[in-house]
């Protein structure tokens, strides 16, 4: 594990340099443990790093330092991931794109889509938009280069190996191959329909 | 209540923040300048996280539809009663005016403003749909959460910063040693595409490490990012939660309410501190704010 500090309110807590499952899965573990500790104000887990935010006038980097060292991080006692099922419709204006791109069918990129279980990694962007990993290489599609000004809530997107779901109607780069109805993130009790280190699989309607 | 003539330039509702909810991609938002917004609050005899009305460069104009006690801090809204706490008669049309400095004022109400909190806070986040900019027509409620008496005394306005003291971030040891001397000494201008998400700077551009490319991860309030073009943008209250740019420093919490202040076209340097000189200079500007009484 590294320590960086990343402002005079903040320490990155690095656990691994590449995007791996075990070691997001590590990322998360550490981010529960310190869930209620005084003095945190906010986590960002990320692919491979923690950003833990403090409040400057109750902690320091170096308490903060000895007190993730004296954190166990036994996988074995990590909250069990949920899995979380999100129905498609299969009719985004790049579905034929992709499949015209990578010689399949549009059926094809849709068994490619759903036949997989995605691992939440993390959350950014916007409240609920959850990074979901990997898109198999046979429909994997780099970002648009132009970034369409509107895209609908509920858009179903590939971005390179990366999926997720746009909770709601925001700018984006990001191919779009469906949509779904479900409610992504409820505002009213802070909760996200998916949440960083969740399974996650679409289901074709 | 309040009736909003005319809402200025772009006005909110703000409170401390919507702190707690980063891992689920929740931008804390808050007020830019949270010092100033304290100390409206102080002076109005709130409690510091009442829900106040952020003006950008314009003011608006208000119509008290109640008596009440305002004090407005922040932004020099020269035309307005600023830096002390005044009564308003019911029936009142409040002209703001415009900043003569400085980006933000704080319309903070004896009572703080009836707004919905959303993971408990008010503040607006638009970008997340949480809240929206104040329309012409809006009503606004008052709450009567009253924290203690409003202050009999006006207050000084505290310093607004040109030159911005950061300290090291993730990233700024994989810089070269001469990106750091290249933002030290080159004087920045805020753009005018800058807003509370991020101050984009024009000026010496700097050369990110591994052509700027990196695995995304959590990023600090007052980061300076360095995108691949070298320009560095400033990321602030409504920034998103995560970023795939090396950092090269961050804004140190005191001068954080100097940011809030910046408005576009102004001109700003910037200087290396350590994290004991920043908490040393933190400690002091609460010792200031909690003088306050």
């Amino acid at each position: 594990m590294k320590f960086t500090p990343a402002s005079d309110r903040s320490l990155l807590v690095t656990l691994g340099e590449c995007i791996s499952v075990e070691t997001n899965a590590r990322v998360h573990l550490l981010s529960h443990q310190l869930q209620n500790v005084t003095g945190i104000t906010s986590q960002s887990p990320a692919y491979s790093s923690l950003l833990v935010r403090f409040d400057p006038l109750r902690l320091t980097h170096e308490d903060l330092e000895k007190l993730i060292q004296s954190t166990p991080l036994n996988l074995e006692t990590a909250h069990v991931a949920r899995l979380v099922e999100i129905p498609v419709h299969y009719n985004g204006p790049d579905l034929q794109d992709i499949a015209e791109r990578h010689s399949l069918t549009v059926p094809q990129v849709i068994e490619a889509h759903t036949a997989t279980t995605y691992h939440a990694y993390f959350a950014g962007f916007v409240p609920g938009f959850v990074y979901l990993g990997e898109v198999t290489a046979a429909i994997a599609t780099p970002r648009r280069s132009t970034p369409r000004r509107e895209v609908p809530a509920g858009s179903v997107a590939i971005a390179g190996t990366q999926t997720g779901v746009y909770p709601r109607t925001t700018p984006g780069g990001w191919n779009l191959i469906g949509h779904t109805d479900a409610i992504l993130f409820d505002a009213a009790h802070g909760r996200a329909l998916v949440e960083p280190g969740d399974q996650v699989r679409f289901i074709s309607l | 209540m309040i009736r909003v003539i005319s809402p200025g330039l772009l006005s909110t509702v703000q409170d401390l923040g919507r702190h707690g909810y980063a891992h689920l991609g929740v931008s804390p938002a808050g007020a830019a300048d949270l010092v100033s917004l304290r100390i409206g609050n102080r002076l109005a005899g709130n409690h510091e996280n009442a829900p106040a009305i952020e003006m950008t460069l314009i003011g608006g104009r208000y119509e008290f539809l109640t008596d009440a006690t305002i004090a407005i801090t922040g932004a020099d809204f020269h035309q307005a009663p600023m830096w002390r706490a005044a009564p308003i008669e019911k029936g009142t049309i409040l002209d703001v005016g415009s900043a003569k400095t400085g980006a933000r004022g704080y319309l903070c109400i004896r009572g703080g403003i009836d707004a919905p909190r959303i993971m408990g806070s008010a503040s607006t986040h638009l970008l997340s749909g949480f809240g929206a900019s104040l329309k012409k027509g809006d009503v606004l409620a008052i709450a009567y959460e009253i924290g203690g008496p409003a202050l009999r005394h006006a207050v000084a306005a505290p310093d607004q910063r040109k030159r911005l003291r950061v300290t090291a971030a993730a990233q700024t040891h994989q810089f070269d040693a001469l990106q750091a001397i290249t933002l030290t000494t080159t004087a920045y201008q805020v753009s005018d595409d800058s807003n509370r998400m991020g101050l984009r700077l024009k000026g010496a551009p700097l050369h990110p490490p591994h052509n700027g490319q990196m695995l995304s991860e959590g990023v600090a309030l007052g980061a300076l990012q360095i995108p691949p073009a070298g320009e560095p943008i400033i990321l602030f209250v409504d920034s998103q939660t995560t970023g795939g740019y090396p950092v090269i420093a961050s804004v140190i919490s005191a001068d954080l309410a100097s940011i809030g202040q910046l408005r576009p076209r102004d001109t700003i340097t910037f200087e290396f501190v350590t994290f004991a000189e920043a908490r040393r200079l933190l400690l002091e500007q609460e010792a200031c704010i909690n003088a306050l009484t």
